[in-house]
């Protein structure tokens, strides 16, 4: 299929185009945050200002419209700049370890025997540890904070990429174009690249974009359990690990502290749900026996 | 038959080998002083200050080569030492046993919810392929599939045991617990739910199924939406082949044309991505079990990175590696005795 009709048909879609939407309003608010939500600190605009100590959350009121979180931190600025974080690690994750996937699929694949034994035998390995379980262990032991957590991610996401890949290339690698492309003397990496990864490709941006979102989940779910992104951070995993101890409400009322979760909540599940349905339709319009 | 299990048990230790240089090459990126923590056997040994840790390093040759490091660590592993945890304030071994049933009881418990209904799910949606309950199944399915464990977890507690008191955190509530504790009960599993019953104690027996329910909703949730995508697309796949038009051509009613001829294959796909979903069921587990404070593993797993306690982390990284390795193996033999073309590739 071609590239342009793909594009067409998943502009064509209308689920795909609500996802669609969903990411680009929230790319614009990554854009614009020091102007949507002005940072007290310009230096360090990633730390969310607190209005004063105390621990009880409050309700939204006019100087903090989405309200307060545990310690007083603001949830709208925190939602705001949360944004760009999400971004950051999602495109730095899925991009490095694709990458990486891309890298050694290929390579697996293109020049077989014991070179693809060994590769396919590491991916094997890194995927023997279940990978939120491994990115848990990884981050502890790499000590908290932003890079590490990606550092993380990226070690062990790498693998599905390498064996989608290995298996698209060795479903090209015997096709006539390749063998002409050979039999002209063309070099490895010229056959490589010119005519195994484009024709190859498609599959894998599908499953690259469907990454983003579960790795965004994975990366806040570090956060909520306390071992991601340092206190402060605007994170939406980390803004919902303050909700915790206020989760039964208090004083008769127990959905009196519910914007403490339900807001940072909903910036997340939007965010994947919107690269979930982008993904989705991908897949539809790749595999019409799915339709 | 025979040779696909000796070929797949062959690579075993291969993969044990890996994944254990992958866990102790973690290690060896703490410092000397971290790692001691993970072979001292009682924490008095730790307070010791810079000069006993010292000897404990030379004692434990913390210094040495990482080869000979690693083959000192892995007879320890094998031995079942682990270490001493300090979150925990027991060696790793005996934390991760007494934690064992109670993970044990929710991934039971889960998994029967999670495949009955996402197959069932599933199914549903192709039958009414295309039609408006295809299109909301599918959408509720990729709802589902984008809500973190965490966020779902702190809105069904917040719902089901704050506004409405339904179902409480916990195992058991404290008179519960006072009586499986106390001698006239017998704990023949550790599994609240099978040893009530097989204590004939139906209280108790109703206490942990309500302590179950929000932990088995809040993993099911997300399973779910992953079985009936599978299963849809699976279905419809069968339901276009030719043995179905045959059994529709000859008169067969349409019931037992999708439920004798066309589930029985089209679930086959399913059993290989079993795998799969018991080993992200594992990982979410570690949420589950921190919002639902259950003490299970997965939560020791959670308060020893927050703290951490790397003795108590790397535990739990080789109990789920371990756990995955077998499973792995298990859903690779039982998908090549339940097809057998896969055991001619």
């Amino acid at each position: 299929m071609e590239w342009r009709e793909i594009v067409y048909k998943l502009f064509k879609n209308k689920i795909s185009l609500v996802g669609l939407a969903i990411i680009i309003i929230m790319a614009l608010v990554a854009i614009f945050a020091p102007w949507i939500a002005p940072p007290r600190n310009p230096a360090d605009p990633y730390f969310i200002p607190r209005a004063g100590w105390r621990s009880e959350p409050q309700p939204p009121s006019r100087e903090n419209i989405f309200g307060t979180t545990e310690g007083q931190y603001d949830i709208f600025y925190g939602i705001i700049w949360g944004t760009r974080t999400a971004f950051l690690i999602g495109f730095v994750v899925v991009g490095a370890s694709t990458l990486i996937g891309i890298v050694l699929g290929t390579v697996s694949a293109y020049y077989g025997g014991w070179i693809d034994e060994i590769i396919m035998r590491i991916t094997d390995i890194f995927m023997s540890i279940p990978f939120t379980i491994a990115a848990i262990v990884m981050t502890t032991i790499l000590g908290r904070g932003i890079t590490n957590m990606m550092i993380a991610l990226i070690t062990f996401n790498w693998m599905s990429t390498a064996r989608l890949m290995r298996s698209q290339v060795l479903s090209v690698k015997g096709e006539e174009f390749v063998q002409a492309a050979r039999a002209l003397g063309a070099s490895d990496l010229r056959i490589i690249f010119k005519h195994v990864i484009l024709n190859t490709i498609f599959p894998v941006v599908v499953q690259a974009s469907m990454n983003m979102g579960s790795i965004v989940i994975t990366a806040s779910t570090l956060s909520f359990l306390g071992i991601g992104t340092p206190e402060g951070y605007a994170d939406w995993g980390q803004m919902i690990s303050f909700a915790r101890n206020w989760i039964i409400g208090g004083q008769g009322n127990a959905l009196k502290y519910w914007f403490t979760v339900v807001i940072p909540g909903a910036a997340i599940t939007l965010f994947c749900l919107s690269w979930n349905l982008i993904g989705d339709a991908f897949r539809d319009i790749l595999d019409p026996k799915m339709q | 038959m025979l040779s696909y299990i000796v070929r797949r048990l062959a690579i075993l230790p291969i993969i044990l080998l890996g994944v254990t240089l992958l866990i102790f090459s973690m290690i060896m990126t703490l410092s000397p002083y971290e790692r001691v923590s993970t072979f001292v056997k009682d924490p008095s040994q730790l307070k010791g200050g810079v000069e006993q840790l010292n000897e404990l390093i030379e004692k434990h040759g913390l210094n040495d080569p990482w080869y000979m490091q690693y083959g000192r660590w892995i007879k320890g592993v094998f031995r079942g030492d682990l270490g001493w945890s300090e979150s925990a304030g027991m060696p790793v071994t005996q934390a991760l046993k007494e934690r064992f049933a109670a993970t044990a009881e929710i991934t039971l418990f889960a998994l029967i919810p999670v495949i009955l209904g996402g197959t069932f799910l599933g199914i549903f949606a192709a039958v009414h392929h295309n039609d408006i309950w295809d299109h909301i199944t599918r959408i509720l399915a990729i709802i589902g599939w984008s809500f973190p464990t965490f966020v779902f977890g702190l809105i069904v507690l917040m719902i089901f045991y704050g506004v409405l008191g339904w179902f409480p955190p916990g195992r058991l509530d404290n008179w519960a617990l006072s009586i499986v504790n106390s001698p006239e009960f017998t704990n023949y599993t550790g599994l609240y739910v099978i040893d009530s019953i097989l204590n004939l104690n139906f209280q108790v027996l109703g206490n942990a199924i309500r302590h179950l329910v929000a932990p088995v909703l809040s993993i099911a949730i997300l399973w779910w939406a992953y079985l009936m995508r599978i299963t849809r697309s699976s279905m419809l796949e069968t339901l276009g082949k030719d043995y179905i038009r045959t059994a529709r051509s000859k008169g067969l009613r349409e019931r037992s044309v999708i439920y004798k001829h066309a589930v029985k294959n089209a679930l086959i796909p399913v059993i290989t991505v079993s795998g799969q979903m018991l080993i992200g069921l594992m990982g979410g587990l570690v949420v589950t079990e921190a919002i639902f404070d259950i003490r299970g593993i997965g939560q020791f797993l959670a308060q020893s990175a927050q703290q951490l306690d790397y003795a108590g982390v790397l535990g739990g990284a080789i109990y789920f590696g371990f756990v995955l390795i077998i499973v792995n193996l298990i859903v690779d033999v039982s998908y090549a005795l339940i097809d057998p073309r896969i055991r001619l590739e």
